[in-house]
């Protein structure tokens, strides 16, 4: 493992940084935050156009850029910190990766391209009401039709399920087992419900199937694998991001505390802050080291990739949320205002906490990968 | 070919025409400074290669693979190696580098006193000039490995009238002396590696002077950087070979005599190696709480195992040698901590046992009575988090009452017990 980023992966962070430091300031997040779309379509479609990133790790062949899991926790991380609103990661990343992963060549084609260019936008709709985020929970059941499949049940907590435009579900079949099939957003028997959020900056849905109409994305043999390779690979991405956002929250943290005068001296002279901050980054360095190390060995296909998926989402799961807390408590009162911007993190950091799967969840998921190699 | 590929090829080919297990002990580790395997990342001159500290690992590998035994590098010594390396003179390195790589040589750090620990820059320990050479009185206190060392480095103060950390010089002094007397002290654990020194008209020759007088507060800083940056090689302390032949019944006994007292080293770092092995042998592993805090230390430790590795790719880009070593040492007193939890859990009732009758003949009851040294020795967690603050985030520094001349700066009263 490197844990070094090449000279063109430097500048290729500093473009990425530079491109969201300017369209994506906290004005603009608390602007799209209060909208429904909760994102800004000239800047989706430069961000896509011009960077490329919604295809960055998606092969040339299918429109995209074509390099792979590190370039693409870059993005991740630069887009944590930004608190960037937009579809990218329900789109390039959920859907994208199950794309790629079990889509046939058919499907690949039709689909992919759209989505690395920005055009499509994607959903993968897999968890429902009962909140699990593994095959397990699944009821959601597919049956089959005269051209296709028929699907009847509910998915919850679907990422930007109102404005997908395409949705990947996954369903039970009567035969057992289950399969991936492609929905259009408008399709008849469909009814999709913005649900309401803690964190405004990441839209949630519940979807209602009805008897809609659905066609495979792929082999069902190869759903489930999919669905899990797939499902590693974006907890690895979310960890990304994660640790970006954990950053963006200590500096906030230690700037402050360099500002803040009380008892004549700079709050960040007294020892239980400094302290605090110590630990704050010894716990980024952590979750980072973690995130890192688990996306170059996805970009490498590394066996033990489940165990890492694990490993560095519970760690950016309590790293991020602790670090959200602490950058309240450093700002005193005014952490707990609207206008200040701690909370936009902080309401990031609890979605995400839970988002595929909480600390907990990912700690047994841990032992159990470890058993199985032991 | 990579980098690590050719060097393995290099150390496989030398190995193979040099390796004797017939040899002894002391003039292999002749051989081997010579040649410059023995310590690659030292400067060529100096019995090293120059090579990146990262393909230490996979020399390591190499030497491991036929058995060839390694040069002395565990301990102090390597403290004393590094400050030596980078503040000694030609004539110090020739005279003491040898000689430490070899194993003839112990040496020990008299740093801390009774009075000062955390403030070692408070140092009341005197050396004056008398004409001939240094004159030292006073004590030093928690002096590891002192009680065998032949040779200590010693931080004392030289001038009164300065403010405390430009009065402060730095030596190396001979063990050997009537001027010394070493009491080994007791630790929780009942081992005894580390000592109380009194210094009573001591001596040292003036050539023995690091630096100039004066310099010594900022050649400590290297040796305690140094310190901290291995705080998480300490679980490879004292590993028998395991192997048949002279040569290994030397190291054996190398292991027996030196490194007896700290046969408790690994264990303060919490054994985690043990961790997973012992839930799943006891059937603990079947306890869903348990399972949590097993998963907290084995993600925590390859974390910080990630992190160390990050800093020294950073390293070797050229980036600094900084403070991250801190970093490092802090999250080593984490993990050591989860890891005695989670003993604690996997033991049980056996917990409150001990010796021969703690699980693993004692070993499970030594993790935990060692393991509150590892947030202390080297510098304590509050120490580590004064400099990762104010060092690398660069936050304010916390006002100070020890200003001016150190004669009048306030001191702790007479001698702690
Ligand atoms: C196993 C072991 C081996 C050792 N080996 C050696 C050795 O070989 N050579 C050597 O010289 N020393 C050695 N030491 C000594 C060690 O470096 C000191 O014990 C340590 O630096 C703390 O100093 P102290 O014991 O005087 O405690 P103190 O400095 O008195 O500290 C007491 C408490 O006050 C806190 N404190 C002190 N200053 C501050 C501050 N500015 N801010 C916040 N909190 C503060 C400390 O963190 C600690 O909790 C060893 C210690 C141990 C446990």
């Amino acid at each position: 493992m490197q844990f070094i980023l090449t000279d063109e992966q430097t500048q290729f962070r500093d473009a990425v940084q530079r491109f969201l430091r300017d369209k994506s300031p906290t004005t603009e997040v608390r602007r799209l935050m209060e909208t429904e779309e909760g994102f800004d379509r000239q800047v989706w479609e430069q961000m896509c156009g011009d960077l490329g990133l919604a295809g960055i790790h998606i092969p040339e062949a299918y429109g995209g850029l074509g390099f792979g899991m590190v370039e693409l926790g870059i993005v991740m991380e630069e887009m944590g910190q930004a608190l960037y609103c937009s579809p990218y990661f329900a789109s390039a990343v959920l859907a994208a990766n199950v794309i790629l992963l079990g889509a046939d060549e058919r499907h690949r084609e039709l689909l992919l391209p759209g989505i690395a260019a920005g055009t499509r936008i994607a959903t993968l709709a897999v968890t429902e009401p009962d909140g699990r985020w593994d095959e397990g929970g699944i009821t959601l059941t597919a049956r089959p039709a005269a051209d296709g499949f028929t699907l009847d049940g509910t998915k919850k907590f679907v990422l930007d399920g109102c404005i997908a435009n395409t949705v990947i579900v996954a369903a039970r079949l009567a035969a057992g087992g289950i399969a991936l099939l492609l929905v259009d957003g408008d399709a008849e028997g469909l009814t999709r419900r913005s649900l309401n959020t803690l964190d405004d900056t990441r839209k949630l849905a519940e979807l209602n199937f009805s008897g809609v109409q659905a066609t495979l994305l792929g082999p069902p043999t190869e759903a489930s694998a999919a669905l899990a390779r797939g499902g590693d690979l974006s907890t690895i991405a979310l960890a990304n991001e994660m640790v970006g956002g954990a950053q963006a929250l200590l500096d906030s943290a230690v700037d402050y505390a360099q500002m803040r005068m009380q008892f004549g001296r700079l709050i960040g002279s007294f020892q239980s802050i400094k302290h605090k901050c110590a630990e704050m980054l010894l716990d980024v360095e952590l979750a980072k080291s973690a995130a890192y190390y688990a996306a170059e060995a996805a970009a490498e296909d590394d066996p033990e990739l489940p165990a890492l998926a694990s490993l560095s989402k519970a760690l950016a799961s309590e790293v991020y949320m602790a670090t959200a807390a602490e950058c309240i408590q450093i700002h005193g009162g005014i952490g707990f205002t609207w206008d200040q911007d701690t909370h936009l993190w902080f309401k990031r950091a609890k979605s995400s906490e839970v988002f595929l799967g909480d600390a907990n969840f990912h700690r047994e998921r841990y032992i159990q990968c470890l058993e199985a190699t032991a | 070919m990579s980098d690590e590929q050719q060097v393995r090829a290099q150390v496989r080919a030398w190995l193979e025409a040099n390796w004797d297990k017939n040899a002894t002990l002391v003039g292999w580790r002749n051989q081997l400074a010579d040649s410059g395997w023995g310590v690659p990342h030292w400067p060529e001159q100096w019995y090293g290669r120059g090579l990146p500290v990262a393909l230490n690992t996979a020399i390591e590998e190499e030497f491991a693979a036929v058995g060839a035994v390694g040069v002395a590098k565990v301990g102090i010594r390597m403290l004393a190696a590094a400050t030596l390396l980078e503040h000694g003179s030609d004539d110090h390195k020739k005279r003491f580098l040898r000689r430490i790589l070899t194993g003839e040589d112990n040496w020990c750090q008299l740093f801390s006193e009774p009075g000062s620990g955390s403030d070692l820059a408070g140092a009341t320990t005197r050396a004056d000039f008398d004409g001939e050479r240094w004159v030292v009185n006073g004590q030093k206190v928690w002096t590891t490995s002192a009680h065998h060392a032949e040779w200590g480095l010693v931080l004392a103060r030289t001038d009164w009238d300065l403010p405390k950390h430009q009065g402060l010089s730095f030596f190396v002094i001979d063990m050997h002396q009537a001027g010394i007397e070493v009491q080994p002290l007791r630790q929780m654990n009942g081992h005894a590696s580390f000592n109380q020194v009194f210094f009573t008209d001591a001596t040292i020759a003036p050539e023995n002077l690091l630096g100039k007088p004066g310099d010594g507060w900022k050649i400590a800083m290297t040796t305690l950087a140094h310190e901290r940056r291995g705080a998480d090689a300490l679980r490879r302390w004292g590993r028998d070979s395991g192997l048949a032949g002279p040569i290994y019944d030397e190291e054996r006994a190398e292991i027996a005599t030196v490194i007896e007292p700290y046969k408790w080293y690994p264990q303060r770092a919490g054994r985690v190696d043990l961790a997973m092995p012992r839930a799943s042998d006891t059937g603990r592993i079947q306890d869903p709480a348990l399972r949590q805090d097993l998963a907290r230390l084995l993600m925590l430790s390859q974390a910080a195992e990630w992190t160390a590795q990050r800093a020294r790719a950073a390293q070797e880009q050229g980036k600094p040698q900084g403070p991250e070593g801190s970093l490092g040492k802090l999250a080593s007193s984490r993990v050591a901590r989860a890891a005695s939890l989670v003993h604690t859990g996997i033991s049980g009732a056996d917990s409150m046992l001990s010796g021969a009758d703690s699980p693993l003949d004692g070993v499970i009851a030594e993790i935990l009575v060692s393991v509150p040294a590892t947030s202390i020795a080297g510098g304590t967690d509050e120490i580590q988090r004064n400099i990762i603050s104010e060092r690398v985030l660069g936050m304010e520094r916390e006002p100070r009452m020890d200003g001016g001349p150190f004669r009048d700066v306030p001191k702790n009263a007479g001698r702690s017990r």
